[in-house]
């Protein structure tokens, strides 16, 4: 095969549910391989937030919506010879099904690299895939296909119930439904027709309890392939596998049933003739060897991502390699740089990946674990034994459970039956039910009946169990306690379980463990089980070993502890991994032996060949503490990962470990808000009116004081969770008795809420003598959580002096506390002054957007200013904007679809699951373009109808615009009657809803929080794919700025990234009205 | 190396003078030790019984017991497969091996009922016992499966074979893996009691070793045992012995051949007559190819004849020397399901299940007749050969997995082509 010379390399856009940043990983291993081949890369993909969105990765970036007419539009410009289609998930895939269709491929005479475009409509049409496995002799589940609603129900009839319905081209599982009846069935079929492209559906036997087998196949054009890992799903069949618990390599199968399931999935590989690499689900009968083939995805998924991190094998490289025409076995093994990559992996340690739920942000949603993918993030634990992984996994997901048991929900007072309804519906996090109903009595035998879990998985958990019960039951004077905490320790048990069921200080636990010797050690992950020696350094640390594998420091560089933001949940994503893998860059540039400790099997930085060592482990001050003691580095960067990180800082400065950047008593000061406050007022910087209540007494007292509206938040709890706006009193009263206690114990932070109120934001960096930053605005007024605002740089609506007095109070809030590194600053503005309500002293979730969107690097600075001691850009004491160029705006990405039944709405506490930013010498057409480039945005069709309403009374009038504005453009506007705009047609619910199922509206917009008006209206929206816009002032903006376009080709008119950074374009407005846009100096 | 009694010292040995010895024992767990006298320190043993197990270069590393309480000494070797225990442990080829396995969870699927049968031999064993010496894991789990009858620990109990748990491993294996296999000494004992260091350096030294053990005559069957396959035979095969596999008997059985299984020292010319027969198997066994001067004989026998034959394992080594080829010892061998081999003729990869200590030397394979047609793509060793003018294969490999993958089961099609084609013309 001709080796090809520019490479188009389509992205996965916005993370949400079933699509998140393991497409960054994915794609960025693939651009590496791409490179080390000489050969050119474009990347599209407006995710502005992953790490492949850089020129260090591709020679071409394109931040654009990944939509047909805009991808054409970049070949026709480009003319790259290939294209790959394998790295970006479904939208990938899906995005090149569509082009090929549109003869755009041929067109341009590009060529599909990897699986072939029949290849993979045979893997995704569900008919098609049957059909082909049934001729290859591959056994599937009997189904039957359907085509209607009709048809579907008189194919269960036949099939026999249970079944499962599914649908072609889905994701994430969205739209299969479980029936045990046929009136399940009915009810259920409307919603699944709306997510099928093709509405086609496939009515399933449902194989109730069947076990759930994976295996990650990856195979070259000759048709030499190998099974690289098996992932065993410990949920049985029914849970969606992003809902599953995953352990690795498979535990509970023979050899024979493992070689039955190995060979069929290599055939299916065949059939489909995958050039890359696949993934193969099966179910296996839980009391025979009769098995299935359920489907297969014919790209990198999510599990190939686990699986490339759990057995070391990068096969998101190696497909990519294998698309470009090598054989398997010319390929080297990195790991070991002697074997060859035609092999599979053996592991000598296990891996058990959990998923994380963030359900409890939403209001409405379904709770049970289901076929359909809820979860938000992921964690990876490795250990020796699986008590380890299941207890170190848990701690991993930072939920506040320091393992299976021994948590407060461990601990905390319930009734056997509440506990076992919690397994018999599957809720999350299981495995803690599990523990609790066997410490009330339940049986191994009852759990596996309600949960349909293998018994060996029941029984981990047992152990831990009796363990832990035992621990209990133990004085600190028995002569076996040594013996105990030795064999606790091996079965992952931490510092602080231990401390508190023995009911001693942590601090003694850690004597005791140092008395007797019991100490972790560093093991080495090596694809061979040692059978080679590694030359990789990817690390996890255990107590069931007996020496080290690799030595601690000896490498003469200095070491620098870098800490990732693990799991990822509402708030902390990909973003964070961008600035962990920058810094890490960085900081090796400068000759440092860069550490990195991160347990996020989705991400870049857990990538092992990105840095000298790669710790895959828990992110805890315990572990911490046991790796510098191994390492010896010079300090530990904590300001990169996020919140969890920084919550670290000050901890780790108490243990006497040297932190780098700001130090942890300023940090401290960051987040206690009545220190933070003094500060403020010592500085002369405003902020909104505040107190600390610790009654509902004080509360109310207080917001009488400063008036209604109040915002209300436990303090104890940071970034917006659970944060509320009172209107009233009754609605305070109500917030503080039903969602949060109230006590002495537990005061709430009550402040002024700035209604009607800019919201912007400083994302800097400074040395501690100067700050360099660039200034963002949110679109939305205050009380949108910064994470779910649309944001504009440069600023357009703040003047100059507003902009002045935000630079002026980030220099002297950084000169006071000898800020070193990044920080961010939020403001409220309201009537030209800015009052300050947070501050940040890490890298913030904006940093990847606000650096690309000047061409600068935020953490390149940081690294400057941590490790150079030195700001390269910007004058002592004085605050330096970065020059910006162009208008970028950035949109969030909600999953609303997939989070069933949730009440689509925006507020304080943060709701979006990713992001994506387009770039425009024309603000309309960067906020048009990233609106779009959030799913499934799409610019209305004018022969359908645009539903505008509000159910808030303060916001009518700026619907009305947005309704006139529409109307003058020439859609047809209507509105919910009784919720209505002024001058459209008065449409009732019921007939709004039927029009939206008859796909009649195109667009909704709508604002505020009224479930008893429009829940339906809402949800039914979302179901349906139409798109949604949830507050007034984006809506008026968008359709300012859908209707100033002429026709919409000149937004099809997309550079190349670096183009808008150096080419210094005049930037403007289309609009004339309300455009004050200010260049800030 | 048979099972000794077990003999536990009673005594303390406390102030004994430190042996000469001893200077070479690095202890990997310092503490517990009194003098000589070894005692269990921090860990505590669920079944009540300790391991222990010593390595030929000194290396001296605790773990719990389970099984049988026992003294085994035999060469240590270890797999990284991660399936197939009970194949694994019933393989002949194992006997007089110490086993490490290197997945860390064993016995999680229990042992497989016997009853479950295929083409008449219990699918999930390769024998009618456990071969290996004993059995080193890092952790003996609870068994949950529908297939299982007993657990891992019940069924080494049974057939009084040790095994030592709670053992790192990976670190055995990356001792063995720059020290070269080596012979060891594994026991198991009941925690209360005391066991003398110095018998077991002692009865390491007075064992024989591995390479000079005549092994096959210990798994080989003392007489002829005939299969007969579903059905109608459609041919018969003569399989020559030398510790043969369930599994390599399974593929034959399930192409439609009568299996007649001969003691690796008996002529199987005289038994292709007998049974009107057309094609010969060599099997894997235990031990070093060059102690057997019988079979060595015999299948130089068979490649005059052109009888159609298959070699497998040390059945592949065999016929090489045979025809004049040489073997030597593997550093620590290649034992696992995950091996990449390539056949050289049309350049295509198979994964593969291996279980060898010796391999063919490629530089003595000029005028032997043979010629390369399999290689190991990570070490470059020879994996599998072809003869140049005789319907001969022979691999190092399993085609049978059994356990490990079935990606090479096509050697079998190959060899019931092979005697189709020449079978009639004996």
């Amino acid at each position: 095969m001709e080796m090809p010379c520019r490479v188009l390399i389509v992205g996965s856009g916005a993370i949400k549910i079933a699509e998140a940043a393991e497409f960054d990983y994915s794609g960025s291993q693939a651009l590496k391989a791409l490179r080390e081949e000489g050969i050119e890369t474009i990347l599209v993909n407006p995710n502005v937030a992953t790490i492949q969105t850089s020129h260090e990765l591709a020679d071409k970036v394109y931040l654009a919506p990944l939509k047909p007419e805009f991808v054409e539009k970049i070949i026709e410009e480009e003319r790259p010879d290939s294209i790959m289609l394998g790295f970006g998930g479904q939208t990938s895939l899906s995005l090149g099904v569509a082009l090929h269709r549109r003869d755009v491929l041929e067109k341009y005479s590009v060529r599909v690299l990897g699986t072939p475009i029949e290849g993979v409509e045979k893997a995704l049409n569900r008919d098609l895939f049957r059909k082909t496995m049934m001729e290859s002799g591959i056994p599937v589940p009997p189904s039957m296909v359907a085509s209607s609603v009709e048809e579907a129900i008189e194919a269960a009839d036949r099939i026999g119930y249970p079944i499962i319905v599914r649908v072609s081209f889905n994701l994430g599982g969205r739209g299969s439904i479980i029936a045990w009846s046929r009136r399940d069935l009915e009810r259920d079929l409307l919603r699944a027709f709306a997510h099928s492209e093709i509405s086609l559906l496939l009515v399933e036997k449902y194989l109730h309890h069947w076990k759930e087998i994976e295996f990650e196949v990856v195979r070259d054009m000759w048709g030499n392939s190998v099974a690289v890992a098996c992932l065993e799903n410990v949920e049985p069949m029914g849970v969606h596998t992003g809902e599953s618990i995953v352990v690795a390599p498979c535990q509970t199968l023979t050899n024979r049933e493992y070689q039955v399931l190995r060979s069929a999935s290599i055939s299916v590989a065949d059939a489909i003739d995958i050039i890359g690499e696949c993934n193969v689900q099966l179910a296996l009968d839980g009391s025979s060897e009769k098995f299935y083939v359920i489907e297969t995805n014919p790209r990198m998924s999510r599990s190939s991502a686990l699986a490339s991190k759990a057995t070391g094998y990068p096969l998101a490289y190696i497909a990519a390699k294998l698309a470009l025409g090598y054989r398997l076995d010319e390929l080297l093994n990195k790991v070991t740089g002697l074997t060859c990559a035609c092999f599979e992996p053996s592991l000598d340690y296990v891996v058990v990946k959990m998923p994380r739920w963030d359900l409890d942000k939403f209001h409405g949603v379904e709770r049970e674990i289901n076929s359909e993918m809820k979860s938000i993030g992921e964690v990876m634990a490795i250990g020796r034994n699986l008590h380890e992984a299941f207890q170190k996994a848990v701690r991993m997901l930072d939920i506040d459970e320091p393992g299976l048991v021994a948590g407060q929900y461990y601990e905390k007072h319930d009734v056997l039956e509440d506990v076992l309804e919690k397994l018999r519906r599957l809720e999350p996090y299981w495995p803690l039910h599990a523990a609790k109903a066997i410490k009330l009595g339940a049986s191994v035998d009852e759990i596996h009946r309600l949960t349909g879990v293998d018994k060996f998985f029941i029984n981990i958990i047992k152990d831990v169990v009796s363990l832990a019960e035992e621990l209990r039951n133990t004085t600190p004077t028995d002569p076996d306690l040594p013996k105990i905490i030795s064999e606790a320790k091996e079965k992952g048990f931490s510092d602080e379980q231990l401390a508190s069921l023995l009911k001693l200080p942590a601090e003694k636990i850690r004597e005791l463990r140092v008395k007797h010797r019991i100490k972790p050690y560093v093991k080495q992950i090596d694809t061979l089980a040692a059978e080679w020696p590694a030359k990789t350094n990817y690390l996890y640390v255990t107590y069931s070993a007996q020496e080290h594998d690799v030595p601690g420091k000896i490498d003469p560089r200095p070491g620098l502890l870098v800490v990732g933001a693990g799991v990822f949940r509402i708030g902390v994503s990909v973003e964070f991994d961008w600035c962990v893998v920058n810094f890490a860059n960085a900081a090796r540039k400068r000759g440092y032996e860069v550490i990195v400790l991160n347990y996020n099997p989705e991400t870049v930085s857990t990538d092992w060949d990105a840095n000298e060592k790669l710790y895959f482990d828990e992110i805890t001050i315990e572990r911490v503490l046991d790796i510098f003691s191994h390492e010896k580095p010079e300090g530990v960067v904590a300001f990169v990962g996020g919140q969890l990180a920084n919550n670290l800082a000050k901890k780790l400065e108490d243990s006497g470990i040297r932190l780098l950047g700001t130090c942890g008593r300023s940090i401290d000061v960051a987040e206690d808000r009545a220190k933070f406050s003094e500060l403020l007022e010592k500085l002369g910087i405003k902020q909104p009116p505040w107190t600390i209540a610790e009654s509902i007494r004080e509360a109310l007292r207080f917001s009488e004081d400063v008036g209604y509206p109040v915002i209300v938040r436990p303090s104890y709890v940071l970034s917006g969770t659970a944060m509320k706006v009172a209107y009233t009193p009754r609605e305070l009263t109500h917030y503080l008795t039903i969602a949060t206690k109230v006590s002495s114990d537990h005061p709430v932070v009550v402040s002024k809420f700035m209604d009607d109120a800019l919201e912007a934001e400083i994302d800097a960096v400074s040395d501690s003598r100067r700050v360099v930053g660039v200034t963002i605005e949110h679109v939305e007024r205050a009380g949108v959580h910064s994470g779910d605002s649309t944001m504009v740089t440069p600023p357009r609506k703040l003047n100059t002096s507003t902009i002045r007095m935000m630079h002026e109070a980030a220099l002297r809030i950084a000169l006071e506390l000898g800020v070193k590194g990044p920080f961010n600053i939020q403001f409220i503005v309201k009537n030209g002054e800015a009052y300050v309500i947070e501050l940040n002293l890490r890298a913030s979730r904006s940093m990847p957007f606000s650096s690309k969107s000047r061409g600068v690097n935020l953490m390149e600075l940081a690294a400057q200013a941590v490790l150079d001691n030195r700001l390269r850009l910007g004058v002592d004491c004085d605050y330096f904007e970065i020059p910006p160029s162009v208008w970028a705006v950035k949109t969030p990405q909600f999953s609303w679809p997939q989070l069933k039944g949730s009440y689509p709405h925006l507020g304080p506490e943060m709701r979006s699951t990713g992001e994506v930013a387009c770039i425009n010498e024309i603000y309309e057409i960067a906020l048009i373009n990233s609106w779009l480039s959030a799913t499934p945005n799409r610019i209305p069709m004018k022969s359908k109808s645009i539903l505008v309403y509000t159910g808030k009374r303060e916001d009518r009038e700026m619907m009305s615009d947005t309704a006139y504005y529409l109307d003058a453009g020439g859609y047809d506007v209507i509105t919910l009657a009784g919720a209505q705009v002024n001058g459209v047609e008065e449409v009732s619910g019921s007939e709004i809803i039927e029009m939206m199922r008859m796909g009649l509206v195109d667009l909704v917009i709508t604002s505020g929080f009224t479930p008893e008006l429009d829940y339906n209206i809402r949800r039914t929206a979302v179901d349906l794919n139409i798109p949604i816009v949830l507050s007034p002032e984006l809506a008026r903006e968008l359709s300012k700025a859908i209707i100033s376009l002429e026709d919409h080709s000149e937004i099809l008119e997309i550079r190349e990234l670096s183009e808008y950074w150096s080419k210094k374009i005049p930037i403007c407005s289309l609009a004339t009205i309300g455009n004050r846009a200010n260049l800030s100096d | 190396m048979q099972l000794l009694s077990i003999v536990f010292s009673k005594y303390y040995l406390t102030y004994y003078p430190l042996p000469e010895w001893w200077k070479n024992l690095y202890v990997v767990d310092e503490c517990g030790f009194e003098g000589l006298a070894v005692k269990y320190c921090l860990k505590r043993c669920r079944r009540g019984l300790r391991g222990l197990l010593l390595l030929e270069d000194g290396l001296l590393v605790e773990g719990c017991g389970f099984g049988s309480p026992g003294i085994r000494v035999g060469e240590i070797v270890f797999t990284t497969g991660m399936v197939g225990y009970p194949e694994t442990l019933t393989d002949p080829s194992f006997c007089g091996q110490i086993l490490v396995a290197t997945h860390p969870l064993i016995g999680n699927y229990g042992v497989p009922s016997r009853s479950i049968l295929e083409h008449g031999l219990p699918s999930h064993y390769e024998s009618d016992r456990i071969w290996v010496e004993a059995f080193i894991v890092s952790f003996e789990t609870s068994p949950s499966h529908w297939a299982s009858s007993k657990s891992l620990h019940e069924w080494l109990a049974e057939e009084g074979v040790p095994g030592i748990s709670n053992v790192d491993t990976r670190m055995l294996v990356k001792h063995i893996r720059d020290k070269g296999v080596m012979m060891a000494v594994a026991a198991v004992y009941p925690e209360e009691n005391f066991l003398e260091l110095e018998y077991l350096r002692k009865l390491l030294e007075e064992s024989e070793h591995y390479n000079e053990a005549y092994l096959v005559s210990r798994v080989s069957p003392r007489k002829i045992v005939i299969h007969e396959p579903g059905g109608n035979a459609r041919r018969t095969v003569v399989v020559v012995d030398c510790g043969v596999k369930y599994g390599i008997l399974r593929e034959l059985l399930k192409r439609g051949f009568r299996v007649v299984r001969i003691p690796y020292n008996e002529d199987p010319i005289k038994y292709l007559h007998e049974f009107n027969a057309c094609g010969v198997v060599f099997s894997n066994g235990p031990g070093n190819p060059e102690l057997l001067s019988d079979t060595i004989r015999s299948a130089r026998a068979v490649i005059e004849y052109g009888v159609p034959s298959l070699g497998i394992c040390l059945g592949h080594q065999i016929l090489a020397i045979a025809s004049g080829a040489e073997t030597y010892k593997l550093k620590y061998g290649h034992r696992g399901q995950n091996k990449p081999c390539m056949c050289v003729e049309r350049s295509k990869c198979f994964v593969t299940s291996q279980n060898h200590g010796f391999a063919v030397d490629e530089n003595s394979l000029d005028e032997t007749g043979f010629k390369l047609w399999m290689i190991n793509v990570d070490d470059r060793t020879i994996e599998g050969l072809k003869h140049s003018s005789k319907p001969i294969i022979t691999v190092q490999f399993h085609p049978e997995g059994s356990p490990g993958p079935l990606d090479s089961s096509w050697i079998f099609d190959m060899f019931t082509g092979m005697v189709e084609k020449y079978g009639d013309a004996l």
